[in-house]
């Protein structure tokens, strides 16, 4: 093994000289390369991120959810359809959920309203997130007056602004009472926005739906699985628009690598002349070849990678971010975990340095397989 | 279609590898039937030259060709959350017609890709081109299976639908489904386990032979050959139960996932190394008395059984190891 690998290291360093000397011309090449890369990686981290993202906000949901429909749309739930469930075999807690949607003219923008379970919010008072907070300048024992369903203004003291840790959930989150949402909405008691229905088994969810869905036909139950899937679908999709108008980027750029591996300057055709008159054979000048694509490639692969990581984790994705999370006034303002995974390397070296290398090939024959005295001639 | 950057990626990659290997097979086609060393024309000389082209193209491809076999293994089991019941790569496989196809085609195209490159390491270590007709001889049926390997794959990418029902490893390989992957799952596991010893140890024994004296060797390229789809088999119906602590979950997808530290790559890859190298030795053994190659292939020859040996060694140490530390008692 030893000759093999000490060839293939003066291989090496002879390509690195060799690049080094058409520097400029390299230079260019690594500079779209590289770009390229950058793109699409940025493109495949920040969705992938926006999807573990999701997946861990779901972990938290509730396993089903129970919606009453009437004329196709979504209706609120009479308190008693809690009994009938409840009794279904597997099914351990079920309860109602109070909330709705605030429209703000000030802002323009829609706040979600929650009764919360489990957080005691006095009456008279709201807890608001982050968002809002920014939006409408409000800090802790600040008025916020809303316009109620029947005309008139109710006014909430902001007890507290949830925490920024949270605002991907809670940037338009407004908390307050159960009595103070009825109030607020006009909605009356033995009525609730929707059902959560915990499932002891996970398995058994599905079923625990199909009977719910046979219980109250005019329900619909909504299993966590499904926004999970729905999500990733839309994320998905979202890179995958993006990435099909990239692939207008890349092909320019393979146009462009193949013009400049075919497109040997005087300069690199006497090199591979006085190469073979010195006893290289064409399968040698290939290696050569091969390793200074290599060196391009996984130079710009590299590069494009660490550029994507700063672009998507350090700086919030600022060139992709509105197409692939979408926009809205109270938008979130959070940071992206940094993950990526070995998979999506392998897809990022699938979409950029196998399409090179096609590219390429060609072009790099046909300088390899020069005959020497036609190289010295011309 | 899922539109996912994996899927594009993989349609992309899998179309260009099949076009480059058809290419290359037409092209490959002057050299089959008119290669003369003797003559000393123009057409000759472009031939020869040719013939770097048409490898660097197949080498290139094969290449890719290895990588994308488990890249699809990986986006199938990353796509599975798309499909209700599924829950591995057997689920999403399973949601189309076309899955399990693909799979097959894109295993067989990677055995004979592997085969193909190792019959052109030997073949560039001969002065007269000795392994070409042989090579070229092969490379219509490499690219024949990649070419159907990437129309298998893009039926199956273009036909999925998210959100369909489909059925999973529990329902796939549980041992009462009519299903062939059902039949693997079914076989009782103290034969299997004895025929798993008898080819390991007949492997070893033929491997050790041809290496001490040179003989043997068509036997052990036939039993390396045998003994991908027997491990397989071995690993189905028995070892698989020892990693998932289960004694009735058989399918060898979930390995391949992050709660069992993806050992089911190393797993395959060294069953699909160990048919490569050991099927290699048989397709190479013909020609070690080829005056050109007499030197090198020997040594070749010695070095591929080393690997297989290797190969299987490594996929039957860690599925002993396994039944070893499982708390899983059959």
């Amino acid at each position: 093994m030893g000759p093999l690998f000490a060839k293939q290291r003066y291989l090496l360093d002879f390509a690195l000289s060799c690049l080094w000397r058409r520097r400029g011309k390299n230079l260019a090449l690594l500079t779209v390369y590289t770009l390229v890369v950058f793109a699409v990686a940025s493109v495949m981290f920040f969705t992938q991120a926006l999807k573990r993202e999701a997946a861990l906000v779901l972990g938290a949901t509730p396993e089903l959810l129970v919606q009453k429909l009437t004329l196709g749309r979504h209706d609120l739930i009479p308190a008693d359809y809690t009994h009938r469930i409840r009794e279904i075999r597997g099914v351990g807690q079920v309860t109602g959920r109070l909330w709705g949607y605030y429209y703000d003219p000030q802002v323009r923008a829609n706040y979600t309203v929650l009764a919360p379970q489990g957080v005691e919010v006095p009456e008279r008072t709201v807890l608001v997130g982050a968002g809002i907070a920014r939006v409408r300048h409000l800090t802790r024992g600040a008025t916020l007056t809303f316009q109620g369903y029947d005309g008139k203004p109710y006014s909430f003291q902001v007890r507290g602004v949830l925490s920024p840790e949270s605002e991907l959930l809670s940037a338009d989150l407004i908390l307050m009472s159960a009595a103070d949402l009825r109030r607020l909405f006009g909605l009356p008691e033995g009525l609730y926005t929707d059902l959560t229905v915990a499932v002891a088994n996970p398995r058994e969810v599905s079923t625990v739906a199909a009977k719910i869905q046979e219980l109250y036909p005019d329900t619909r139950p909504i299993v966590r699985e499904e926004i999970r899937r729905t999500y990733e679908a839309a994320f998905d999709w979202r890179a995958g628009i993006l990435l099909a108008v990239l692939s207008g980027a890349l092909l320019a750029f393979l146009i462009f690598a193949w013009d400049k591996a075919a497109g040997l300057s005087a300069e690199e055709r006497r090199e591979i002349g006085l190469l073979k008159a010195l006893g290289w054979d064409t399968a040698e000048v290939l290696q050569l070849k091969f390793w200074e694509g290599a060196v391009v490639s996984l130079t710009a692969f590299f590069l494009g990678t660490v550029g994507a990581c700063l672009h998507v984790f350090v700086a919030p994705a600022p060139l992709f971010a509105p197409v692939i999370k979408g926009w809205s006034i109270l938008y979130p303002r959070f940071r992206l975990t940094p993950f990526i995974s070995l998979f999506d390397l392998g897809i990022l070296f699938f979409f950029t340095v196998v399409p090179y290398t096609v590219a390429t090939i060609v072009p790099v024959w046909r300088a390899a397989s020069m005959d020497p005295d036609q190289v010295m001639r011309s | 279609m899922i539109l996912s950057p994996a899927i594009l990626a993989l349609l992309a990659g899998s179309g260009l590898t099949a076009g480059l290997l058809a290419g290359a097979a037409v092209a490959g086609v002057p050299l089959l039937t008119r290669f003369d060393l003797t003559d000393g024309s123009e057409r000759q000389l472009r031939r020869e030259r040719r013939t770097y082209l048409i490898s660097t193209c197949v080498a290139y491809a094969a290449a890719f060709e290895l990588l994308s076999l488990f890249l699809f293994l990986a986006a199938a089991d990353r796509l599975h959350p798309f499909f209700v019941g599924a829950m591995c790569a057997a689920g999403t496989l399973n949601a189309h017609p076309w899955g399990y196809p693909s799979l097959l085609m894109r295993l067989v195209t990677f055995l004979l890709a592997g085969l193909w490159l190792l019959l052109h390491h030997a073949d560039s270590k001969g002065y007269d081109y000795p392994l070409l007709r042989l090579k070229y001889g092969l490379l219509p049926l490499v690219a024949l299976a990649s070419v159907a390997a990437a129309v298998s794959q893009t039926r199956y990418f273009l036909g999925l639908t998210p959100e369909v029902i489909t059925s999973c490893c529990g329902a796939l390989f549980s041992a009462a489904a009519p299903t062939v992957a059902a039949s693997l799952a079914a076989l009782p596991p103290r034969p299997v386990g004895v025929a798993f010893a008898a080819a390991l140890l007949l492997l070893l024994g033929s491997g050790m032979i041809f290496l001490r004296r040179g003989r043997g060797g068509y036997l052990f390229a036939a039993t390396a050959v045998a003994a991908f789809p027997l491990f397989l088999a071995a690993f189905i119906s028995w070892f698989c139960l020892y990693f998932y602590e289960l004694p009735t979950h058989h399918c060898p997808f979930c390995v391949l996932q992050r709660e069992y530290g993806y050992v089911g790559y190393p797993l395959f890859l060294a069953l699909l190394g160990g048919a490569v190298t050991g099927g290699g030795v048989g397709v190479l053994l013909p020609y070690r008395q080829r005056a050109s190659l007499a030197a090198v292939l020997p040594r070749l020859l010695h070095r591929l059984v080393i690997l297989s040996l290797g190969a299987y060694g490594l996929f039957a140490a860690l599925c002993l190891y396994r039944m070893w530390v499982s708390p899983l008692r059959l």
